[in-house]
């Protein structure tokens, strides 16, 4: 398995590229496709591919490759593919400084501190998972607290497990894998903990990670305390009502050693507030325009970095566009310059991108608010299409044709979605 | 027995053991320290405010009000010889009202009195210019440049490296469980053996009243006082320049907001009466107490920054007020009851502490050899880019990222480790590593693993903060009852 090749830094680089994931890959391969010349890609962990190598099970590529594959398997095909066009990887290294200018700080301990300087850059460097902090659940500070990507570094990677007894609150789809995971190390796993009264993770991850091993799955309910003084002796759990109010009348201890949580990621963007970009208050990440590209001119972001994805195939089709952004910067052949803000409406949390050109096609990522059936998504008068259902988990894609933009003259569209 | 083989033990490594070892390191004496958790300053002294105190808080007629004034002004130079930071940042006590405006005039009374300088009310408008969060609501507030900000975990670790650099022994994980008068002296029992000394200070926090109940040196009580803290989002940074203290009530000292010395807000503490001494947890209520308070002061702040939280125990005396001074048995010493501001005076306790140690008889001949000054430690993320450049040529582990949200190295962790950090708390309390808003999901592994490497334990005997806070097991412990 070929994983790099040797390099030799430039002083000076076409693109570069913060993050060697999905996104950062697929960035890099859209780079070179429209013309950048050298570009560099910038992983921290010691192999790039991202979070993808600790994602064992399979279930990814189905949109993009026409074929289920495992986390490390689509890794391997991206990162061959960049390997080929000449792309040169740092890894172990890390980004932790950007200008305005774009010159770009990297430690390495390999090579060392080093100041670069790039005519345009991709920031792709994913997200981070929530923590107990943000949560704010009462008890005591024992060991055996942990988030599910952390557990699942330590089983798929480190092959040391994270407890005994684990409970896990939150049904993202990181701990609902990592459930299934557990079990099958010969760990016990004594239940999955939603405060929300639907799951956060998709359906299928219910289906084959908690249904098909019997794990026990309860909604509206969440953990209100840790106790144990060095390591986790139990956690006591209880129902919520509608305001999502613990009933402490109604709560129970289960003894365990081990909290797993899994409740949500947020875009990584110390980086971003370096730069100065303007970032969208709800999605936490920059606000972006239909190339990727964001408030500082030649900076482009794509993938968990601009908003939360639920599918690898999602991150890489806009990172791609991402890419080529960066390309047409440099090469100066830009598509036309938006001229439609799109504005979240009725039920709409958020749009990327944040606005649009009536000359195009455009793919146009949302999410909504609460759930909702038989419901119809409006583009102002512009266009309208009906869906089944919606629900805040599953991140709706709606694709613009030019045709419907043709006859729209205004500069911005209201998103709104309306049940039926 | 034949006679001690140490001078003075020192019971107990917060803030004030720290403090005492280091002062009495100045002389030639043969000092030990005995901690019980495996790290100094584990105990109430990493979970404070880290609030210098201006000097006019604490009432005239107690021993905590001069000793917070006395142990005010010996910062400035404990922070030029050793390695911690700290900064004066002030504080302003806001007023709602008229009747508090008149409070704030007595607080300023009192630190003229005593002697605090650079007290000064400011109006409604002065308020609004110099911290422009803060609620419309204030129309007065009392400001006092003397008030600081450290970390206070740094200043025991640094206390305690100038102290073992200058001869002084420590011994962590170990618990006294007795002190008993022997020929010559005192002999400590503790869960590892039992140790002589001539002299004995009892410095021991929260159990500093069992430790001098077992000697019969005392029969004070400890109760302990829960504060439950909260740490808000970086994003926050600069929300406030100055520590800010609502006006104090006859109960209560309120919530406050902190701008730590590394700039993140820290908003609290609760102050509520418990039963257990190793209860630590915080609360919904507490939570909702801090949030619901603070808004009154600086509207702006809520919850949803919140990224960590952390209680810590006062250890409060009946009389509220600190009890120090020789005991019933000759040689024991007890420095007890050390509430707030014990952080702020506990480099006059030390002093205060020494004195008495020489009236009971002990000799106090200067030790030639004292060095006041500790190494700095290597701060990457403190260094400009030129610096960091050159750092990283040199030892490549200074450029190999091992925290990344405070920006903390490799060769800061292997240094923390070398310098007696053997847990992940003790590397998180030294280098930032994990205290950021990742808390931990990106550095937690390469801690371990350092630790495992650098100690040379595999690495699922690598702990939280030793004991049975173990992180990580093998598949092959699943089937025993018990953790690695
Ligand atoms: C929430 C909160 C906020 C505060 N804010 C401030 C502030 O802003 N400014 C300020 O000046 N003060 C503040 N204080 C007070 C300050 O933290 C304390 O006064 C100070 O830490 C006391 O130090 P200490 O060394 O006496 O206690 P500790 O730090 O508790 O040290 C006692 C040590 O003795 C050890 N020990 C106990 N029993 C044994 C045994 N049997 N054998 C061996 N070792 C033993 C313990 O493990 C511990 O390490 C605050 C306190 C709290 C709780």
């Amino acid at each position: 398995m070929i994983t790099e090749r040797p390099l030799h830094l430039k002083k000076k680089y076409d693109v570069v590229v913060a993050g060697g994931g999905p996104a950062g890959m697929a960035a890099a391969l859209g780079a070179r496709d429209a013309g950048a010349e050298s570009i560099l890609m910038v992983d921290r962990e010691p192999m790039a591919g991202g979070i993808l190598w600790q994602c064992i099970h399979n279930g990814f590529g189905l949109h993009h490759f026409k074929e289920e594959l495992t986390g490390p398997e689509y890794a391997q095909r991206y990162l061959e593919q960049v390997i080929e066009h000449d792309i040169d990887i740092l890894t172990d290294t890390y980004i932790y400084d950007i200008d305005r200018d774009r010159n770009v700080q990297l430690m390495s301990g390999e090579r060392g501190i080093h100041v670069l300087e790039s005519r345009s850059v991709v920031l792709a460097m994913g997200a981070r998972e929530r923590t107990r902090g943000a949560i704010r659940i009462a008890g005591s500070r024992p060991a055996g607290v942990l988030t599910a990507g952390l557990a699942q570094k330590f089983v798929n990677m480190a092959g040391v497990l994270p407890g005994r007894r684990v409970v896990i609150l939150g049904s993202g789809d990181i701990g609902l894998i990592m459930a299934r995971r557990l079990v099958l190390e010969g760990v016990e796993v004594l239940g999955v903990f939603e405060i929300m009264p639907h799951v956060n993770g998709l359906g299928r991850n219910v289906v084959q990670c908690l249904h098909d091993f019997d794990i026990p799955l309860h909604l509206s309910t969440t953990v209100t305390e840790i106790h144990g003084r060095d390591r986790v002796e139990k956690v006591t759990v209880a129902p919520v009502d509608e305001n999502l109010v613990p009933d402490l009348s109604k709560s129970w201890d289960i003894p365990c050693d081990t909290l797993m949580l899994s409740i949500g990621l947020i875009p990584e963007n110390e980086l971003s507030r370096r730069i100065n970009l303007r970032l969208d208050p709800v999605t936490t990440g920059p606000v972006v325009d239909s190339t990727m590209e964001t408030s500082v001119d030649g900076v482009f972001a794509c993938g968990n970095v601009v908003h939360i994805h639920d599918l690898v195939d999602f991150v890489s089709q806009e990172s791609e566009l991402a890419g080529r952004g960066a390309g047409a910067y440099l090469t100066g052949h830009r598509p036309p310059a938006d001229n439609i803000r799109l504005v979240p409406g009725d039920n709409v949390a958020y749009c990327v991108p944040h606005t649009i050109s009536s000359d195009r096609e455009h793919t146009v990522y949302l999410r909504v608010r609460r759930t909702e059936g038989k419901c119809t998504i409006k583009f102002g008068d512009a266009y309208a299409k009906k869906l089944l259902y919606v629900f805040p988990a599953e991140m709706v894609t709606v694709t613009l044709r030019p045709k419907f933009l043709q006859e729209f003259h205004g500069d911005s569209l209201r998103v709104d979605v309306v049940a039926r | 027995m034949t006679a001690p083989v140490y001078d003075v033990a020192i019971l107990g490594g917060g803030i004030v053991g720290c403090a005492i070892a280091r002062e009495l390191t100045r002389y030639r004496l043969r000092l030990v320290l005995l901690e019980k958790e495996c790290e100094v300053g584990f105990g109430t002294s990493k979970s404070n405010s880290g609030i210098i105190h201006a000097g006019h808080h604490s009432g005239p007629d107690t021993l905590k009000g001069p000793l917070e004034w006395a142990g005010n002004r010996k910062w400035d130079v404990l922070h030029e010889e050793l390695d911690f930071g700290f900064e004066r940042i002030g504080e302003l006590m806001v007023a709602w009202d008229a009747e508090q405006v008149e409070i704030l005039e007595k607080y300023k009374k009192r630190g003229e009195d005593r002697g605090v300088p650079g007290l000064e009310i400011w109006d409604r408008d002065r308020v609004r210019r110099e911290e422009p969060s803060l609620s419309r609501d204030i129309i007065a507030a009392l400001h006092a440049p003397t008030a600081g900000v450290v970390n206070p975990y740094e200043v025991c670790f640094s206390l305690i490296d100038s102290a073992r650099h200058n001869g002084l022994e420590i011994r962590v994980e170990t618990t006294v469980t007795g002190v008993a008068a022997v020929e010559g002296g005192l002999r400590v029992d503790t869960d590892r053996g039992a140790v002589a000394a001539r002299y004995v200070v009892n410095a021991a926090g929260l159990f500093a009243d069992r430790i001098a109940a077992a000697a019969g040196a005392g029969d004070f009580r400890i109760r302990p006082r829960k504060g439950e803290e909260y740490l808000l989002d970086k994003r926050l940074r600069g929300l406030v320049r100055r520590i800010i203290f609502p006006c104090p009530t006859a109960t209560s000292k309120g919530v406050l907001v902190i701008p730590t010395f590394d700039g993140t807000i820290m908003v609290g503490p609760t102050a509520n009466p418990i039963d257990d001494k190793g209860d630590l947890s915080t609360s919904s209520e507490g939570s909702d107490e801090v949030f619901d308070q603070v808004r009154r002061t600086v509207p702006g702040i809520s919850p949803r920054d919140c990224i960590a939280e952390f209680a810590g125990l006062r250890a409060v005396a009946d009389g509220e007020d600190f009890i120090i001074g020789p005991s019933a048995v000759k040689g024991f010493i007890n420095v007890a009851g050390i509430q707030s501001p014990g952080l702020t005076a506990a480099p006059a306790i030390a002093d205060m502490v020494r004195d008495i140690l020489a009236d009971e008889g002990l000799a106090l001949s200067a030790n030639d050899d004292f060095v006041p000054e500790v190494p700095k430690r290597v701060i990457v993320s403190h260094l400009d880019t030129a610096a960091q450049v050159a750092l990283a040529a040199r030892d490549s582990r200074y450029g190999h990222i091992c925290c990344r949200c405070e920006l903390v190295t490799e060769g800061e962790v292997v240094d923390a480790i070398h310098a007696g950090a053997g847990t992940l708390d003790g590397i998180k309390f030294r280098t930032r590593a994990g205290m950021g808003r990742c808390q931990g999901g990106f550095c937690t592994w390469r801690c371990m693993e350092l630790l495992s490497r650098e100690m040379g334990i595999p690495i699922e005997q690598v702990t939280k903060r030793g004991g049975g806070s173990w992180l990580v097991c093998r598949r092959e412990d699943l089937e025993e009852g018990s953790a690695a």
